[in-house]
């Protein structure tokens, strides 16, 4: 005889089993409608594989499990899928969820299935795979998915088979080891294969079902397998309990069996377990005991998954007056149901349909009187007394300091309870408080989290934005330092330029801008106008800069150099045109202005022409002046050159004068007049010029300095006596001009 | 040496102490450097202790400024979403006195609301994400917004901001998995709600024999 430990605590309600043993197992007529919930068990709810309106066939999944810890439903008869709709479920909230209801269609037709022939033959994976696809949870309370039960990866040195059945009234399992022990112990060594073959094979059994014990002995011969028969005290069958009572070791606290090497198995599932692997049934239906004083006839059912309460009652005689509250589950740890129309699941081993007489209702509960027969009842050593202070304090961090979680709601302590204090529900509450707590605790921090984040990225995109707006800032004053930079540096520039190719770009750029600008600010057509008359007022006195710098340029500037100059010129003319074109195209809103403009730009030919011609007899003077300046021959000669080109333009632009329509006013006759004596002082000096020899233009250009020299002298003895200030300029001019004089004088002995 | 501390006890004496002084200050000073907690651990666990709404009805821009300011000596009894649970927690954490919920700053309420965007009305302002402490708002600009459900706090900091008002704050539902039971009436309460003339059983029989 194996030792056997005692039960810590524990209490002796009433047994009432012996109604419903007087029969064997009976089946139940097909009900109307079958309501099978997705969710039967603990875990992810199953995925859905039909729809309403489909006919099914008697074990065809309806739903296949979706995630490791989640199994599927199967059709419990065939027939069609009428709708998949929300139903009251047997959970104590009286809550609605998911089901699907199956009208059946009578036939009762299975769908092709097959069982294995030697488990032994296929892996344990292969094994619970279809344990998995078959449907089966823990039949005996919580329906844990059982393939993940039986998938532990500790090593397991025992295998217990729960033949407990200690809750009053049920008598579910008792029954079906009466009955079926052959399958039982077929299950059982189909559980010894899957766990690894464990040293130690034990089925704990109450010694009130002495039957049972009876039926199972014969076929546990030459076996491993050890039937132990320990005495009645509820609640011997808690999973934690019955390991402590066969074994004497205690699961740690919030560990599972598997953590000391020991699984722990119902034998309904069992039972499940073979009907699956060796007849390749899925779990459709199950033992359920239905009892209680409210009905005629207590007794045990096959009954099928999905079968409303109502029917099942109806088939026992139910008498509603008499009943006081209808219960899912035993008078310990059960639940009332709210309606008898909830149908009955994988989890259901009875329904107690008792009188007020059996099952009175709790009277109110009066204050705890410390009496500490609620600690000694405790099966999982707590203190009961303690816990319930604190729930009713809410202190959930004390409640939790006092293993709170380790209460198996039992029910024990409430049952004891002199003063009636409903302790269970306490617990039950506190633990739901706990853990929704515990949820919002992970709410409320990952809301922190995303609040910080979030603080964090704006306070980055600040700093971007500043950092941004900085650079803009500092790119803006540097663009106009360059700006100022280079004003100043055209301003400063001489008209004598160094470079015509980088000024008249530099020009372009400064041109360019101005469009720019007046693209971009498109203002009032006055503005615009404004504008545009300015623009081409610009564009002129650009042309005009233009040349003259093509013309200082001269000398120095190699061909290319000229090139570039031309073209530039060419842009600017280009530029003038497209601005007075611009111009006259736009509307006149100012005519005043723009007739001005108009006037100045192509009104009087004449005007233009008379002012081109001023022009270019100053740069003719300017361009005599650096004649004579000039040290270098070669320098000379260029200059030369370029007198005669503006000489030239000075004799078109004569012409010109004298072609134009001759509406000759004062002014313009007088410039012609002043223009004519130039021309002819010109043309005078540029015919003498080229019909003179090398030698004879030298002399003709001593002569010329001998000249200016004396004019010079003469303008220095005016200046030195008017004491004027620009004596030095004079005196240097005059210096140079004695130079220059020599130097002609020398080349023309060495010529002669 | 020990003739030498015999006969000047008083600097000696000095001496020694003057030399743990010393020692100790340098320890202690070490223990400064090495063991530095940064930051303010009473605000950490302040903000552990408020509910993270975010919503500002303290008048602080969130939980943890809150937190901050609590630290600093402000009231405790400004978090509506936290109630009296949450002043409670604080106050003992403080050890201070509980005090009662400051209605100015709202009511208490025990259903958990979420923001809903009416979605055939959102314009697609982009307001209310902006408001959004938690960026529980998702959506562009001219198209249409809605709520992550998970990640809403249900502080309504978004309703206000609405130009076409197609926010409402919805209870959540309870669904299965939030299910949980309720703590029976206290027995005081049970003894209290009888009815004059109701007797508990065990009473009944006492009086029974009494008679």
């Amino acid at each position: 005889m194996r030792k056997v430990w005692d039960l810590i605590g524990g209490v002796h309600p009433p047994e009432n089993k012996h109604q419903s043993v007087q029969d064997s197992i009976g089946t139940l007529p097909l009900p109307e409608k079958l309501v099978i919930p997705l969710n039967q068990h603990i875990g992810a709810p199953p995925k859905l594989l039909v729809s309403a309106g489909d006919i099914v066939l008697k074990g065809q999944p309806l739903a296949e499990p979706k995630g490791m810890v989640s199994v599927g439903v199967h059709a419990p008869t065939s027939g069609q899928i009428s709708e998949i709709s929300d139903y009251p479920i047997p959970h104590p909230s009286g809550m609605s969820a998911r089901c699907i209801t199956l009208i059946p269609d009578g036939k009762d037709q299975w769908i092709e299935h097959k069982g294995v022939d030697n488990f032994r033959d296929k892996t344990p994976e292969e094994l619970l795979d279809i344990i998995r696809s078959s449907g089966i949870t823990g039949l005996g309370g919580a329906g844990f998915p059982s393939a993940v039960k039986l998938s532990a990866r500790q090593p397991i040195s025992t295998l217990i088979i729960n033949a407990t059945e200690c809750e009053p009234y049920i008598t579910a399992d008792d029954m079906l080891m009466q009955e079926r022990p052959e399958a039982i112990v077929e299950g059982i060594k189909i559980l010894s294969y899957l766990l690894g073959e464990p040293d130690e094979i034990l089925i704990g059994i109450e010694d009130n079902k002495p039957k049972a014990y009876e039926a199972l002995e014969p076929y546990l011969e030459g076996t491993n397998i050890e039937l132990v028969e320990f005495t009645t005290r509820y609640p011997s069958g808690g999973e934690k309990q019955l390991i402590q009572i066969l074994t004497g070791k205690e699961v740690p606290n919030g560990g599972l069996p598997a953590d000391i090497g020991i699984v722990c198995q119902n034998v309904g599932t069992t039972h499940a377990i073979q009907r699956a692997i060796v007849h390749g049934e899925p779990l459709i239906s199950r033992v359920t005991t239905v009892t209680g004083k409210a009905c005629a006839t207590n007794r045990n059912y096959q009954t099928l998954i999905g079968t409303p309460i109502s029917h099942l009652l109806e088939q026992n005689g139910f008498n509603q007056s008499q009943c006081s509250r209808l219960v899912m589950g035993g008078p310990m740890m059960g639940f009332t149901l709210e309606n008898s129309e909830i149908p009955v699941i994988k989890t259901t081993n009875c329904i107690l349909a008792p009188t007020e007489d059996e099952l009175p209702t709790p009277p109110p509960a009066q204050p705890c009187i410390r009496c500490g027969m609620c600690a000694e009842a405790c099966p999982a050593s707590l203190l009961p007394q303690q816990l319930f202070w604190y729930a009713q304090s809410q202190n959930y961090e004390r409640l939790e300091a006092h293993s709170l979680f380790d209460c198996i709601e039992c029910g024990a302590c409430s049952y004891i309870c002199p003063s009636n204090i409903p302790l269970v529900q306490y617990y039950r509450a506190s633990k739901g408080e706990i853990r929704k707590l515990a949820a919002e605790k992970v709410n409320a921090d990952r809301a922190r989290q995303r609040f910080e984040f979030q603080k964090a990225r704006k306070e980055k995109e600040e700093a971007e934005k500043t950092a941004k707006r900085e650079a803009r800032k500092k790119a803006a004053e540097q663009a106009r330092a360059k700006a100022a930079e280079n004003a100043t540096a055209s301003t400063e520039d001489s008209p004598v330029a160094t470079s015509a190719t980088a000024k008249s770009s530099a020009a372009d750029d400064i041109i360019k801008a101005a469009m720019a600008r007046a693209e971009a600010k498109k203002a009032s057509p006055e503005e615009q106008r404004a504008k545009l008359e300015r623009g081409v007022v610009r564009a002129e006195s650009h042309l005009e800069t233009v040349e003259q710098r093509l013309q200082a340029l001269g000398s120095e500037a190699t061909d290319k150099q000229r090139e570039q100059a031309q073209a530039a010129i060419e842009d600017a003319r280009l530029r003038l045109e497209d601005a007075k074109s611009k111009l006259q195209a736009a509307p006149e809103s100012k005519p005043d202005k723009a007739k001005e403009v108009m006037a100045k730009v192509q009104a009087s030919p004449k005007e233009a022409l008379e002012k081109k011609i001023a022009t270019l007899k100053d740069r003719i003077n300017v361009t005599e002046e650096k004649i004579a300046e000039a040290e270098d021959d070669a320098l000379k000669v260029a200059l030369q050159k370029g007198l005669e080109k503006q000489q030239e333009k000075l004799r078109d632009a004569e012409q010109q004068l004298k072609d134009a329509p001759t509406e000759s006013t004062t002014a313009s006759t007088k410039t012609e007049d002043a223009a004519a004596t130039a021309i002819a002082k010109a043309q005078a000096k540029a015919a003498a010029q080229a019909s003179m020899s090398d030698e004879e233009k030298l002399r003709a250009s001593i002569t010329s300095l001998q000249a200016r020299l004396k004019k010079a002298q003469e303008r220095l003895v005016a200046a030195e006596e008017e004491g004027s200030e620009h004596i030095d300029a004079l005196r240097t001019g005059a210096e140079k001009l004695q130079a220059k004089l020599t130097s002609a004088e020398t080349e023309l002995s060495e010529l002669s | 040496m020990f003739e030498l501390i015999a006969q000047h006890p008083i600097p000696a004496a000095l001496v020694a102490l003057g030399g743990l002084a010393i020692i100790f200050g340098a320890v202690l000073g070490f223990a400064a450097i090495k063991f530095k907690v940064e930051g303010d651990p009473i605000v950490e666990q302040l903000d552990s202790l408020l509910p993270q709404t975010q919503c500002g009805q303290c008048g602080y821009p969130g939980c943890r400024p809150y937190a901050e300011a609590i630290a600093n000596g402000d009231t405790i009894n400004k978090c509506p979403p936290g109630g009296q649970t949450t002043i409670n927690a604080i106050a003992d954490l403080l050890d201070v006195e509980a005090p009662t919920l400051d209605e100015e700053h709202g009511e208490e309420s025990d259903t958990r609301t979420v923001a809903y965007i009416r979605e055939d009305e959102c314009i697609g302002c982009t307001k209310c994400i902006q408001a959004c402490p938690v960026d529980a708002i998702l959506g562009a600009a001219k198209l249409m917004h809605t709520v992550i459900v998970s990640e809403c706090t249900g502080c309504d900091l978004c309703v206000e901001p609405c130009p076409v008002d197609c926010i409402d704050m919805l209870p959540v539902d309870k669904g299965l998995a939030d299910w949980k039971w309720d703590l029976p009436p206290s027995a005081e309460e049970q003894i209290k709600a009888l009815r004059p003339g109701d007797i508990i059983a065990s009473d009944q029989d006492s009086g029974d024999q009494a008679a």
